[in-house]
């Protein structure tokens, strides 16, 4: 896999999930307890045996930065290769897009040596190895191999729908905002010979282009041979509350967490050192997912309780998403709740949301 | 090379004998503590938060664990440009090698480390103490006294004293006698084993041990009665909090279940962190019909069945109707289905099969070594 090279476009639009994402990118948004959604991504990449990653930093990095830094979590803190940072480029200013970055990046690209590039994104949670998607690739001869996923049940949010021959050879790609059961959607991850890739960028920017999913592979995918390579493990695709909420809570299946955690490659993330749980006399979990640094003497069902939470005496929390460093004190009932970083609730305080639409609270926030 | 002011020596090296089956594939620094750990964090994170950033490491006995877990010392902020953590097994020379034969003597097989990095003052340290302590304090108090040696000592029960080495002092803190292991002890100051001495005061006593055939070589034993002899500036410094010997299986037993406390006895997570070497693992998981009471739990277990005044480590399996109790489960340890584990240390990698039981009693923990399989025909393992 030294001949590919990775590139994590993380210039999205993430309007789709203000709530949680309002101070950061939603690749940020923290997940499974420890993770932020970037990390499946990433973390593929790498234990794929790329070693060259390129990173397209959303308009305001900081967090991203703070939490990827030289990359050494993920190994990519290197002498050669490594992690490469793409800030946005001011040039052009009336030109609006994400194709824009690429084109005025076409140099980093031009300068590598690598044949191959793989792109992704950071808003699907998946553990994969490109292995196999790389020899596909090669085998089928196709200019570009995308990857999909078969979608069982209905799915909301915008997606890139395939229509494949038996082969795999794409015959049609559409971007649609609902998905139904058994339909082909795009992981958002695109392998491509990195000579197609430079020329259909230029070709498309400066014909025009802003965006590089629609107008450089959309658009212009009848003048391509594209393959689709089928993911069958464990996907989501976080564009919203609820898919978020549903993946989380998917976590809490052990298949899904073995599958995603603890198989062959791990999923690597910016390391705190955190103590383990404490579980004290009064505590009773049940069902849940619980991450380093916590404190707990209340009760715990069908949960995610993020690094560092405390729960206090006779407090319940149920079918809730508790992320870093809450304070949920004693007496205090949480249920169908996603309380963002460092949220206070205090004593004997009742929060409640509905099932299918949990409540969110706000980061810093106390109750 | 920028000048240390003071450098840190971890004795390493020890077999650890009295820890049994815990130590027979891993040298005794590398024994699994406190749900995450590893004895030699504690010293290590001490340096690291006290400012001391060369470190050397003396290794000796089964070090393979022990170096592959040190590695670069970044887990201890210690990779630096310059210092960081060096690791210093015995090495072979023009007239041959020599396995390190005491704690003196392996300081001695080191001094061209030393010399290269030219300290004033050197730290000595072990690798089996539980404890959290700001050496930056005990230096000072060094420096103030203007002593040749400084030994840290801490008060322990009277009746206890008779298993320590017992330093007798004047009101100054100035050390008069020191007492290995006295039957009758004159004071209750007993020494951690943590000296700081000027170098090159360190150094001619060393030179002068090396050459003494009767010698044993060994700190206690040797060097500090010499000193003591020729009238030398040896202070003592008084340590309070918390501090632990681990090198029994019952003392690390009970250091495990002191962390177990409402409140416990030292805090892991507090301004004094201690670092560890992270292994990159999920949440952990408790099941449905799991029961965890009173204990500790770290990242990638997985816990179905019922655990009570137990520190878990990373990565083990606990299934169904399995019951945990009083005991320490070291990394990737499988518990089976219906087992039963009471007042045990179980290490890494091990299999208890379904319906096993291993147990133990209070003051007799049942040990467990590395990558066993426990069956349940074998009935209850014995407690020893």
């Amino acid at each position: 896999m030294k001949n590919v090279m990775g590139i994590l476009n993380l210039q999205e639009d993430n309007g789709f999930i203000r709530e949680l994402a309002e101070r950061r990118s939603v690749e940020l948004v923290p997940f499974a307890g420890r993770y932020r959604l970037v990390d499946f991504a990433l973390s593929s990449i790498v234990n794929s045996g790329i070693i060259n990653v390129g990173v397209m930093l959303p308009s305001n990095p900081r967090s991203l930065l703070d939490h990827l830094r030289s990359g050494k979590d993920w190994d990519l803190a290197r002498r050669h290769d490594g992690l490469f940072y793409m800030p946005s480029v001011s040039a052009d200013p009336s030109r609006k897009g994400t194709l824009k970055n690429f084109y005025y990046n076409l140099d980093f690209f031009e300068h590598h040596s690598q044949k191959y590039v793989l792109l992704a994104n950071g808003s699907f949670v998946y553990n994969m190895d490109y292995d196999e998607l790389l020899r596909f690739h090669q085998n089928t001869g196709a200019d570009i191999t995308l990857v999909y996923h078969t979608v069982s049940g209905q799915q909301e949010g915008e997606s890139v729908v395939l229509e494949t021959a038996e082969n795999g050879l794409v015959e049609d790609i559409s971007v649609k905002k609902n998905v139904y059961d058994g339909e082909k959607v795009s992981m958002g991850i695109v392998l491509i010979e990195k000579r197609i890739f430079i020329e259909m960028v230029r070709y498309s920017y400066e014909h025009g282009g802003e965006d590089l999913r629609m107008d450089t592979f959309v658009k212009r995918a009848g003048d391509y041979t594209i393959y689709a390579y089928e993911h069958d493990g464990y996907v989501a695709h976080v564009d919203s509350t609820a898919s978020y909420y549903k993946a989380s809570m998917d976590i809490l299946q052990p298949e899904v967490w073995e599958e995603l955690f603890m198989g062959k490659n791990a999923i690597s993330t910016k390391v705190k050192d955190a103590v383990p749980v404490q579980y004290k006399e009064t505590a009773d979990v049940k069902n849940s997912l619980l991450a380093n640094g916590c404190i707990v003497r209340g009760k715990v069902e069908n949960s995610i309780l993020f690094r560092g939470v405390t729960v206090g005496k006779d407090v319940t929390i149920k079918n809730s998403i508790i992320m870093q460093k809450c304070d949920i004190q004693d007496g205090a009932l949480v249920e169908n709740v996603i309380c963002d970083k460092n949220v206070v609730i205090t004593k004997e305080k009742w929060l409640k949301g509905a099932p299918n639409y949990p409540l969110i609270v706000k980061k810093n926030v106390v109750i | 090379m920028r000048k240390t002011e003071c450098l840190a020596m971890i004795l390493a090296g020890g077999q650890g004998s009295r820890l049994g089956a815990l130590t027979k594939k891993i040298a005794k620094p590398a024994v699994p503590f406190g749900g995450k750990y590893r004895i030699i964090d504690f010293p290590l994170s001490n340096c690291a938060n006290s400012g001391i950033d060369r470190v050397g490491v003396l290794t000796q006995y089964r070090p393979l664990e022990l170096h592959n877990y040190l590695a670069s010392g970044s887990a201890w902020d210690l990779d630096k440009k310059e210092g960081g953590v060096f690791i210093l097994p015995p090495y072979a020379r023009e007239k041959g090698a020599d396995w390190y034969r005491g704690t003196a003597d392996a300081i001695y097989q080191n001094l061209n480390f030393i010399d290269a990095a030219d300290p004033d003052y050197v730290l000595i340290l072990s690798g089996d103490h539980i404890y959290q302590m700001d050496y930056s304090w005990m230096l000072e108090s060094h420096k103030q006294n203007k002593a040749e040696a400084t030994i840290g000592v801490i008060e322990v029960p009277w009746d206890e004293a008779p298993r320590f080495g017992i330093m007798n002092t004047d009101k100054t803190g100035r050390i008069e006698e020191f007492e290995e292991k006295p039957a009758k002890p004159k004071s209750n100051l007993a020494s951690m084993g943590i000296y700081i001495f000027n170098k090159d005061f360190l150094e001619k006593y060393l030179l002068d041990d090396a050459k003494d055939e009767t010698s044993a070589h060994d700190f206690g034993k040797n060097i500090i009665p010499k000193m003591l002899k020729d009238k030398a500036r040896l202070f003592s410094y008084a340590f309070e909090g918390y501090w632990k010997d681990v090198g029994t299986i019952e003392s690390l037993w009970q250091a495990n279940m002191d962390l177990l406390q409402d409140k416990p006895p030292f805090d892991l997570n507090g301004d004094w962190k201690i670092y560890s070497s992270n292994p990159s693992m999920p949440p952990h998981f408790v099941g449905p019909d799991a029961k965890v009471k009173n204990s500790m739990i770290s990242e990638g277990s997985m816990v179905l069945g019922e655990v009570e005044n137990s520190v878990i480590f990373p990565g083990v399996r606990i299934a169904k109707g399995a019951k945990v109790t009083n005991s320490v489960v070291m990394p990737s340890t499988v518990i089976g289905e219906g087992a039963v584990v009471d007042y045990a240390i179980v290490a890494q990698n091990c299999t208890i099969s379904d319906h096993a039981a291993v147990t133990g009693e209070e003051g007799a923990v049942t040990v467990v070594a590395e990558g066993e399989t426990v069956q349940p025909e074998a009935g209850s393992k014995q407690a020893g």
